[in-house]
């Protein structure tokens, strides 16, 4: 049986694994290459690093960081921020890493992923995307908007004409970042994720809002996420992958239990 | 020395890295006389099967791919590398393929429209035979997945592993003589994958 995926993502910041807690901004947390190995060996199923910094500074992804993480582990990774076009895509993937996430790329120019898609395969194109939930549903059927520069810029786009869009444009899967439930630690936005997995046939990640082992239960179970993004739930310790996957199975999650 | 067959068909940098972490030396390539010369060959692949049948054709590589199997060389397929080496695909409207290995290549057509394509993740293998390649590793691991079609080979004695998907029960490790290929990624696949690989890369592929 295809077992659901757990997916910590760390945000990098110049090399160093960084995370936004609240009252306190941007503590650093380790070394990318360290705590993509303790993860692997710790059981994840796959891993997301986003270089949190390229995109503002107008600079590349740090290539070296990625080849690095493929020497280490040997199991899935994407990589995303700061993608720019069809190079960056190639750099990247040619490193090692097994897919990329692009965002604000995909909503300025789909051409580009259609033809990354074409280039490189559906299977590693990802598209993270940032709804918002908004009360217009004359202009937003859904009920959220997209939103892109970490959260600052509205699209005009509705949230699920967007993932149908990026599921004819070919991409291999699509990310839903919930903004609202965000770094808050109380659970997954369960109804906007169940809304996207419900009306493509791609695979969805849920992410944002993570806390405790029965919210990744919630949002496999009730909104048919076919992965989970987990973040400050690991990094902090309060939770092994070991744990989380026992509480999943448990409840009769199907997870991979040998690694 | 292992060959690892580049024939653009996606990417093989993570095969490579795989080998390099196991301490395996191995060279990605597509020089004929290279890969001829090699101990063992893997041949991966990830994208479509047209444009993988093309390019095989263009490096001159189409004729190449069988003989190292007939000649005795311990083979890999991944992914791809092993839907291709079947007769037929019936991704991109039908694409004649290797031949090597009787049988088709299916796209899944689950009826269940939130069993999701691609299949994407890490299943479980059952074991149908014991084999050199599996040492070490227990029936029921489970492997790193990610495609839409599948391996349907014509004749059960083909079949060395199977997995569940899509109302399918398909072929996941497919294997004759000297010749294994697994539709999974086992590179991407941790430590057990990483175990079939050390298994392969000191198979004299006898079984």
């Amino acid at each position: 049986m295809l077992t659901k995926r757990i997916v910590p993502c760390l945000d990098v910041r110049n090399r160093i694994v960084t995370k936004g807690i609240k009252f306190q901004n941007n503590v650093d947390l380790g070394d990318p290459v360290e705590m993509a190995v303790a993860y692997s060996d710790g059981g994840c199923d796959e891993l997301v690093f986003y270089d949190i910094t390229a995109s503002a500074e107008r600079r590349s992804i740090d290539i070296a960081m990625v080849r690095d993480v493929a020497r280490a582990v040997h199991i899935p990774f994407a990589v995303g921020g700061g993608i720019a076009d069809l190079d960056d895509m190639y750099r990247v993937l040619d490193a090692g890493a097994e897919k990329v996430s692009v965002n604000s790329l995909a909503v300025h120019n789909p051409d580009i992923i259609a033809e990354g898609a074409r280039i490189f395969g559906s299977q590693c194109i990802v598209i993270g995307m940032d709804p918002v939930k908004t009360s217009d549903t004359a202009a937003f059927p859904s009920g959220y908007e997209i939103t892109t520069r970490g959260f600052r810029e509205r699209t005009g786009l509705d949230a699920l004409e967007w993932a149908r869009r990026a599921e004819q444009l070919g991409v291999g899967e699509i990310v839903v970042n919930s903004v609202d439930a965000d770094g808050t630690r109380s659970g997954y936005e369960i109804e906007l994720t169940r809304m996207i997995a419900v009306n493509v046939r791609i695979p969805v990640v849920a992410s944002g809002g993570g806390g405790t082992p029965e919210h990744l239960v919630d949002v496999f179970n009730l909104a048919h996420a076919d992965a989970a993004i987990i973040a400050s739930m690991v990094h902090t310790g309060d939770y092994t992958i070991a744990a989380i996957k026992a509480a999943l199975a448990a409840a009769g999650v199907p997870i991979r239990k040998k690694w | 020395m292992i060959a690892i067959i580049d024939y653009k068909a996606g990417n093989l940098t993570s095969v490579y890295l795989a080998f390099e972490s196991l301490g395996i030396d191995a060279e990605v390539t597509n020089d004929p006389s290279t890969i001829a010369r090699a101990s063992r060959v893997v041949f991966p692949g990830d994208g479509a099967a047209r444009s993988a049948m093309d390019h095989l054709q263009e490096l001159g590589l189409t004729a190449l791919i069988p003989k190292l199997v007939a000649d005795g060389k311990p083979f890999l397929g991944v992914c791809l590398g092993t839907q291709i080496i079947l007769e037929h695909s019936d991704e991109n409207d039908g694409v004649d393929c290797l031949g090597i290995i009787p049988g088709r290549v299916l796209r899944f057509e689950p009826s269940d429209k939130m069993v999701k394509i691609p299949q994407m993740g890490w299943n479980t293998v059952t074991f149908k035979v014991t084999h050199p390649l599996f040492d070490g590793i227990d029936d029921g691991s489970e492997f790193y997945f990610i495609h839409s079609y599948f391996p349907s080979p014509a004749q059960a004695c083909h079949i060395l592993g199977e997995t569940d998907y899509a109302d399918e029960t398909f072929a996941s490790i497919m294997g004759r003589e000297n010749l294994v290929a697994t539709q999974f990624h086992p590179e991407r696949s941790g430590r057990i994958g990483l175990q079939l690989l050390e298994n392969f890369s000191r198979w004299d592929g006898s079984c």
